[in-house]
């Protein structure tokens, strides 16, 4: 394409001068985070910032040094997907094996209490848990898979030349950053939203660019139609953008302290909190994965959705109503009766999008049902949509004032949560990675079939018993909190339900470690295929025995 | 204006409001003409092969 390369370089590299001038200043200012630091913390997060600007100038240089920074229009951008790839392996394993750990806190906590460690505390790796499985992994599955889709639905290369890369590695700069505030003791007190200040400006800048990349490449695609799993890629994006900047809006102490005040307060701060907190699960975890669903179960089915119409109905249903569901996280609090019940309206209504997509991804496969028999990857999204089902009728029951009386704060939300990160977003998540991995890596197929297999019967016996010890203990935590004896006293003392727990804590660690044993299995069968072998015991050619010519 | 007032206005117009989105919607989806164009759309996955127009 000689016109096009032509026009490239009489552009100005936009995406050379922004990386350029993002990691100066950036460098500038943790110099001085650094010398006039109000604490420790700051000043380790300041050297971090320092180190990662060098860093992106060093590999600016060297890029620029091997000509690999010429724009190139030619095919698609798939290198920055391979490290999504495993950067979503890798902290997929850091993450399950942190909540293995915690988990095991709780079930064990004489044993896996570290008096003279305080960062290995449950206080400490709560927040590096979630935020590891969620933005970390989670977020990098929809990095990879959202650079992936973009570009084949569009046929175009990715926009901005080097911005994807800025995009990826800002974004594990965040993780970073994140991860060693909590274990040093800094957050700002908000549920999923725990980073301090500077580290939530961060990654407003990484998610603007990101913002820009797809808009870019959406802007120039070569199909007149935006097909529809990009339609709910750009919601996940606008909406995070949306959600992260209101809820984060707070005033530091000084331009290099830690520590910070949140702009709403009481009852204000409670209901931005959660209108963010459950729209990251609506827009993060549901709508970002949804579009996994919607190209990667075509694809692998080998046929179109099942309803296109259904499709769109299903995207503008789902966005509009799931942004008022947060409420309902805050019944029987400060919080006016009418906005808690406006909440859990919303949730009951979302009922029907959800279970209108997870229909619409089920439905793909009829006439194909007995490809299950035969592709573990395939029975990995059905198993996924399956959870996802479960976990969004399960979710609006909850949201229901009188269910929520004897659920909330239990360990039932505990296990609810779990049935969609673990069973929906994990298995969803996994399913992408085993189809990515050939189609990046140009190889036929994966590693080992069986070993897919294996992983598929450990995860969800894992998730069956993470869910139903969550269920015992959360019901019957509920029910011993509001039992009262004939006198109108409480029946049982704090400690006595703490004690009720100890068996369902122990059942719930061992669910999560079969969970993390499938994702290390996963993790194996990656590396081989990427290396392109192919196991012994399931050569090629016995996967199409009749399609063998017969000379 | 009294809260009874108020919250008249908000169920009210919020029922418009969503009825009206939810309408326009379904008419889109099943506006005859725009049929092929969701057919057309809905296999765009499967016909993804790597773009060639290198040289």
């Amino acid at each position: 394409m000689e016109p096009n390369q032509q026009r490239s370089k009489a552009l100005p590299r936009f995406d050379i001068l922004f990386t350029g001038v993002t990691a100066f200043l950036v460098a500038l200012w943790a110099v001085f985070a650094v010398s006039h630091a109000d604490d420790a913390a700051m000043v380790v997060h300041g050297w971090i910032f320092i180190a990662a600007a060098v860093l992106a100038v060093l590999a600016m240089v060297f890029a620029a040094g091997g000509s690999a920074l010429t724009n190139d229009n030619s095919t698609y951008s798939d290198g920055v997907i391979r490290y999504g790839v495993i950067a979503s392996t890798f902290w997929g394993i850091v993450g399950m094996l942190v909540g293995v750990v915690i988990a095991s806190q709780l079930a064990f906590p004489d044993a896996l209490y570290f008096k003279d460690f305080g960062f290995l505390n449950f206080g400490r790796l709560r927040p590096l848990h979630t935020s590891a499985v969620i933005f970390a992994f989670g977020g990098n599955v929809l990095l990879a898979t959202s650079f992936y889709v973009v570009q084949r639905t569009c046929r175009a290369r990715l926009f901005g030349g080097m911005l994807p890369w800025f995009v990826f590695w800002g974004y594990q700069l965040f993780i970073v950053l994140a991860a060693t505030g909590y274990l040093m003791g800094v957050t700002s007190g908000q549920e999923y939203a725990e980073p301090t200040w500077h580290v939530d400006l961060w990654l407003t800048v990484v998610w603007v660019a990101y913002l820009l990349v797809f808009l870019g490449t959406l802007w120039k695609r070569k199909e007149p139609h935006i097909y529809v799993a990009n339609w709910f890629y750009l919601a996940f994006i606008v909406t995070i953008a949306m959600l992260h900047v209101v809820n984060n809006l707070a005033v530091p102490t000084s331009a290099f302290a830690t520590t910070s005040y949140p702009l709403f307060g009481g009852v204000q701060n409670a209901l931005t909190q959660w209108w963010y907190g459950h729209n990251a699960v609506g827009f993060f975890l549901t709508a970002g994965f949804l579009a996994i669903m919607y190209y990667f179960v075509p694809k692998q089915v080998n046929r179109p959705v099942y309803s296109y119409q259904l499709s769109i109905v299903h995207f503008w249903a789902l966005i509009f109503i799931y942004i008022w569901a947060g409420p309902h996280h805050l019944h029987y609090t400060a919080l006016p009766q009418w906005a808690q019940t406006l909440g859990m309206t919303f949730s009951v209504i979302l009922w029907m999008p959800s279970w209108g997509g997870m229909i619409n991804g089920l439905m793909t496969l009829s006439g194909n049902w007995d490809k299950l028999r035969t592709d573990p990857v395939l029975r990995m999204f059905v198993a996924s949509l399956a959870f996802y089902g479960m976990s969004t009728f399960e979710g609006p029951v909850m949201s229901v004032r009188a269910v929520n009386s004897l659920s909330h704060y239990t360990d039932w939300t505990i296990g609810h949560v779990h049935s969609g990160a673990l069973g929906w977003v994990g298995m969803v998540s996994f399913g992408a990675l085993y189809a990515l991995t050939p189609w990046l890596w140009k190889r036929e197929r994966l590693y080992s079939l069986k070993l897919v297999e294996m992983h598929f019967w450990l995860s969800t016996i894992g998730i069956l018993f993470y869910i139903s010890s969550m269920w015992v203990s959360g019901i019957q935590q509920g029910l011993m909190w509001r039992s009262y004896n004939e006198f109108g006293f409480l029946t049982y003392s704090f400690v006595e339900t703490v004690k009720a727990m100890h068996l369902p804590y122990i059942v719930r660690a061992l669910g999560g470690l079969l969970y993390l044993l499938g994702t290390c299995i996963m993790a194996y069968n990656l590396y081989r295929t990427v290396k392109g072998s192919v196991s012994s015991k399931e050569p090629l050619s016995t996967a199409n025995p009749n399609l063998v010519p017969a000379e | 204006m009294t809260y009874e007032q108020l919250s008249a206005f908000a169920q009210t117009s919020g029922m418009i409001y969503f009825m009206a989105i939810f309408a326009a919607v379904c008419l889109y989806v099943f506006w005859p003409s725009n049929r092929a164009k969701f057919d057309k759309a809905a296999n765009m996955p499967l016909q993804d092969e790597e773009i060639d127009h290198v040289r």
